[in-house]
């Protein structure tokens, strides 16, 4: 997952102005723009366009991504709105081999002339680099599906929600926090539309309308005496939904130490509950280093799942292709053949998809043209398999991709990206309550924190939102300053109870980084609350002076 | 062509501005042109051509403004962007932050554009990649890399007389070498404004070297330890607390806020030696020379001697605390000192040297703590020798503590952050009591 961008250099602008500049929001709209959409018949005559013209300069086989990608962002802090910002990036794509070489081009010049000169710089840049040498670029078959489409199953589209409802339900959540003694609080909607057209020489002519949605908010309590300052994160989710997941909804609640979400999120609610929080954070105890059982919340563990399993078992890190930005694997090919590589213990059954209805992974055909299948990364503790795309999936012995590529924006180049990749909830009915019960000495751990781990994903070290000490089976208290340290394998073989469907939720990353020039991703990974046994946990305080 | 010369862009902004009707009304103009190639296994993976050219429009009555865009040139679509800009305005909430547009200003010329590096061609970039390549096969190694260069420009004009332009290129190479058994990695990144100051090849000879005498690495005890560390090492840890914001620090929510209330200004909060300022005007790493906002750039020392010299001040926020406004930094100097690498090596009885930083997160933004992994290329020290290669160890530390441990500094030199891509002029710098926490098998 990338870091949040607090980097600030006034060269590179924080005026809505500059707003252009950040490739992830695209160039600011009028919010009724984003209500319109672009003819399916007039895309299709410029794909043509493309697919003729790379063709015909010597293409062996080209796609075209026609992209208009909306973001909206309602940014809000304490009585105030910030910014309320409608972007669009509108523009072409174009992936040509080569002589068994890729190139690719991207222009927001989207004109017949315009799609065929994207389309024959990408073949330049292919003949190019042909010249270098290397292996052939080997594509699996796919069959052309026609002329299909596909759309989120959302029930309120969020776009089409007046801004000011979005502004006054942040502003009341605000009033909120303020309310309960809060200094500071920051809250935000973000909603995203993904208008993606995709054609191929295969005979693939897919319409997509992809959307997603994240409420988030952060609360800061200051003790200014003591010059310190606490800050709690919502404990929302990003989804594949539309506005209807801000409908919040009782039987979507999971009761317990704090509330926690399902399908529906309650931001009302989960302020109360933060301003609570972030007071006593400060007057935490501060954690006594050493081993400890961990009983982590899905609203926790999607992040460990994401950067310990998912990371390393993407096939373009385990073969070398990512050794120069995200890194390599600590998993290999002749751990995958060898068939009894132990991942994890038992309870640890690990699936893959982009099907998950309300995942952020979810979409009818990948950026290649593929429909997502699911499939089973890790089976009772023992890798079983990778992620692979269209030209990798030969390496691994398979006939057809597994359909996990993507590309961020129609300017960027589509490559293996993780689908949902998530932990499967236990057989045997237990509920969180009873797992808290056979806990000795531990730690219940809600929400993400910080979060590190190295290039081959041996080694990581997470924090949280929320530490709860739990002593002879009970929830004593809350703790601070708390991170677990701990090598991946000996981890997943800590793994010693999975509580059952009942507690299965999803969590996920709205901005997974990986590639050169980096692109972001949206995936989502699941599961139930999980126990841990016997993990090094330290003490992070330190003091300036 | 999306890169638009200074008097284009001047003349396409005057006929946007001629459309307003709002009491205030801020353009900017953006284009931008490069292109990639991105190699792994001693082969090009994917590459790439892009370019792009924007209009954005700021209309504001009162204290409600209104932003709208556009990609399309002509007479009928500029004037529609600016009724649109208009009529979001109407519809927007008020912004009691609101400042009005500054009028006319004067700006230097920046440094910041190279015309080599704005012809580079896809040819260009593949022989720059083949001669990396090239160095790679030889060491019997192989390669994954990126180049990538990139020209903009960017222009703003406001209704009060406000008209900024800069134009600036920037070429970017980085790539990491392993042996075919997986016990070596090294790496080098270079980032210039000038691609013939870029040498792909004796770069990747660097990483070359750091791969191969990296392989055999020993297991030692985590704990604190002298460390040198190379420029790459350096910058990356550093990056973190360039924003020197004064606004989060007197809401008491930054490592410069002072305990009972307000910024640490004018406090020593570092080591004697530090000092980290901004100047445009380097020739080595030149920069922007007016702020997002319109007000011009100059040099600023944010650590003097180690002391809180300056804190940045937003328009909004300078009027608020009754000071004068001060942009953040638009680059990132740190003086060095006499020693050599060598020399600090020599100098350390027991030591670590880190070629690289890697998965640098923040654990606790109330003293910037960091945690993070060393990373191609660890080597141990003793009696004043790099004795053998080590295993890569976790460390948790903070820059600032970093800071007011500083043994000696080296020749400062332009070096990329690996994670923002961002180029610094940093020295190389030996520390003592840095913090390593745990071990990791990573190659």
């Amino acid at each position: 997952m990338k870091r949040r961008n607090f980097i600030y250099l006034s060269g590179v602008g924080a005026s809505a102005l500059m707003l252009s500049n950040l490739p992830s929001y695209g160039t600011p709209i009028d919010p009724l723009q984003s209500l319109e959409t672009v003819d399916v018949r007039i895309k299709k005559e410029l794909a043509d366009v493309a697919l003729n013209t790379a063709k015909s300069k010597g293409a062996s086989y080209a796609d075209i991504r026609i992209g208009r990608y909306l973001n909206q962002a309602v940014i809000t802090r304490e009585t105030r709105v910030l910014n309320v910002a409608n972007a669009e990036s509108f523009g072409v794509g174009v992936r040509v081999l080569v002589n068994g070489c890729w190139g690719f081009a991207a222009s927001n010049v989207v004109t017949k002339d315009g799609v065929a000169k994207t389309a024959e710089r990408a073949v330049a840049v292919a003949k190019a680099n042909a010249k270098i040498g290397g292996a052939p670029v080997q594509l699996a078959p796919q069959k052309g599906y026609g002329e299909v489409s596909w759309k989120t199953p959302i029930e309120k589209n969020a776009f089409e929600v007046p801004i000011k409802e979005k502004v006054d339900l942040l502003l009341a959540a605000n009033g909120v926090a303020l309310a309960g003694g809060a200094n500071f609080v920051n809250s935000t909607i973000l909603a995203i539309n993904e208008q993606k057209y995709f054609a191929s020489t295969d005979g693939s002519y897919i319409d997509q309308d992809i959307h997603r949605l994240y409420p988030n908010f952060s609360v800061t309590k200051i003790d200014a005496a003591k010059g310190a300052f606490e800050t709690r994160a919502a404990l929302s989710s990003p989804v594949g939904m539309g506005y209807e997941y801000l409908t919040p909804t009782a039987s979507e609640k999971m009761q317990g130490v704090v509330t926690r979400y399902r399908n529906r999120y309650d931001m009302m609610e989960d302020m109360k509950n933060a301003t609570k929080n972030a007071a006593e954070k400060v007057n935490a105890k501060t954690v006594e280093p050493g081993k400890y059982d961990l009983v982590l919340d899905p609203s926790h563990l999607w992040l460990t799942i994401h950067e310990s399993v998912a990371h390393p078992t993407e096939l373009d890190r385990v073969l070398g292709y990512e050794a120069n930005y995200a890194g390599t694997s600590f998993l290999n090919l002749d751990k995958l053949k060898s068939g009894n590589f132990k991942f994890g213990s038992p309870n640890m059954n690990i699936v893959a998809d982009k099907n998950q209805k309300g995942s952020l992974g979810a979409v009818g055909y990948d950026d290649e043209g593929v429909k997502p299948k699911e499939w089973q990364i890790v089976k009772d503790g023992t890798l079983v398999n990778f992620q692979a795309i269209r030209d990798q999936a030969h390496m691994i012995g398979l006939n057809e991709s597994q359909g996990c590529c993507y590309a961020q924006t129609w300017a960027d180049v589509q490559f293996q990206r993780m689908p949902n990749v998530s932990l499967q909830p236990g057989k045997t009915p237990l509920s969180v309550d009873d797992m808290i019960k056979k806990v000795d000495k531990g730690i219940y751990i809600v929400g993400n924190g910080s979060f590190s781990i190295d290039q081959q994903r041996y080694n990581f070290q997470f924090g949280g939102q929320l530490f709860y000490e739990i002593k002879g089976g009970k929830i004593v208290g809350m703790l601070n300053d708390v991170a677990y340290q701990a090598t991946n394998q000996e981890f997943w073989n800590s793994l010693a109870a999975v509580c059952d469907e009942r507690d299965y939720r999803l969590g996920g990353a709205f901005n997974d980084g990986k590639g050169q020039p980096s692109q972001s991703n949206a995936v989502s990974h699941g599961s139930s609350t999980a126990l841990f046994k016997g993990v090094n946990v330290i003490n992070t305080k330190r003091r300036i002076g | 062509m999306p890169i638009l010369s200074k008097e284009e862009a001047q003349a396409l902004l005057k006929k946007v501005l001629s459309y307003s009707k709002a009491d205030e009304c801020e353009i900017g103009l953006s284009g931008n042109e490069g292109g990639n190639i991105r190699t792994a296994l001693n082969a090009v993976s994917t590459a790439g051509d892009i370019s792009t050219l924007g209009l954005a429009v700021s209309s504001t009555f009162g204290k409600k403004t209104g932003t709208a865009t556009i990609n399309e040139f002509d007479d009928a679509s500029l004037e529609k962007v600016v009724r649109r800009s208009e009529e979001l305005a109407q519809l927007a909430p008020e912004n009691p932050e609101h400042m009005p547009p500054l009028g006319p200003q004067t700006f230097a010329e920046s440094n910041t554009y190279n015309e080599k590096t704005a012809a580079m061609t896809p040819e260009s970039r593949a022989d720059m990649v083949a001669a990396s390549l090239k160095a790679s096969k030889d060491a019997g190694l192989d390669a994954a890399g990126f180049l990538e260069n990139t020209t903009s420009f960017y222009a703003t004009m406001n209704n009060k007389g406000l008209f900024a332009y800069n134009k600036s290129t920037d070429v970017t190479f980085s790539v990491t070498t392993r042996n075919k058994a997986g016990t070596g990695s090294g790496y080098a990144a270079r980032g210039f404004t000038d691609v013939s100051k870029l040498d792909t090849l004796a770069a990747t000879k660097i990483a070359a070297q750091k791969a191969n005498g990296s392989v055999g690495a020993r297991a030692i005890e985590p704990g604190k330890y002298t460390v040198i560390l190379e420029p790459t090492a350096a910058v990356y840890m550093m990056e973190n607390m360039f924003r020197f914001d004064a606004r989060s620090a007197d809401e008491g929510r930054s490592y410069l806020s002072k305990r009972g209330g307000g910024t640490r200004l004018g406090e020593k909060l570092m080591d004697d030696k530090v000092n980290i300022y901004s100047d445009p005007f380097n020739a080595e790493l030149p920069a922007n020379t007016w702020s997002g906002d319109g007000l011009p750039l100059e040099k600023t020392y944010w650590i003097q001697n180690g002391v809180v010299k300056n804190l940045s001040y937003s328009r909004y926020w300078a009027e608020k605390k009754g000071v004068k406004p001060l942009p953040g930094p638009s680059n990132i100097i740190m003086d060095g000192g006499a020693s050599s690498l060598e020399e600090m090596i020599k100098s350390t009885e027991r030591g670590i040297l880190v070629s690289r930083l890697w998965y640098i997160r923040m654990v606790d933004p109330q003293v910037l703590a960091l945690t993070g992994l060393t990373r191609d290329g660890t080597f141990y020290i003793e009696n004043g020798k790099i004795k053998f290669p080590i295993k890569n160890m976790r460390f948790n530390e903070s820059p600032v503590i970093m800071l007011n441990n500083v043994e000696a500094l080296g020749k400062p030199e332009r070096a990329i952050s690996v994670e923002s891509y961002r180029s610094y002029m940093i020295p190389p710098m030996k520390i003592r009591d840095f913090t390593f926490s745990s071990l990791s098998d990573a190659v």
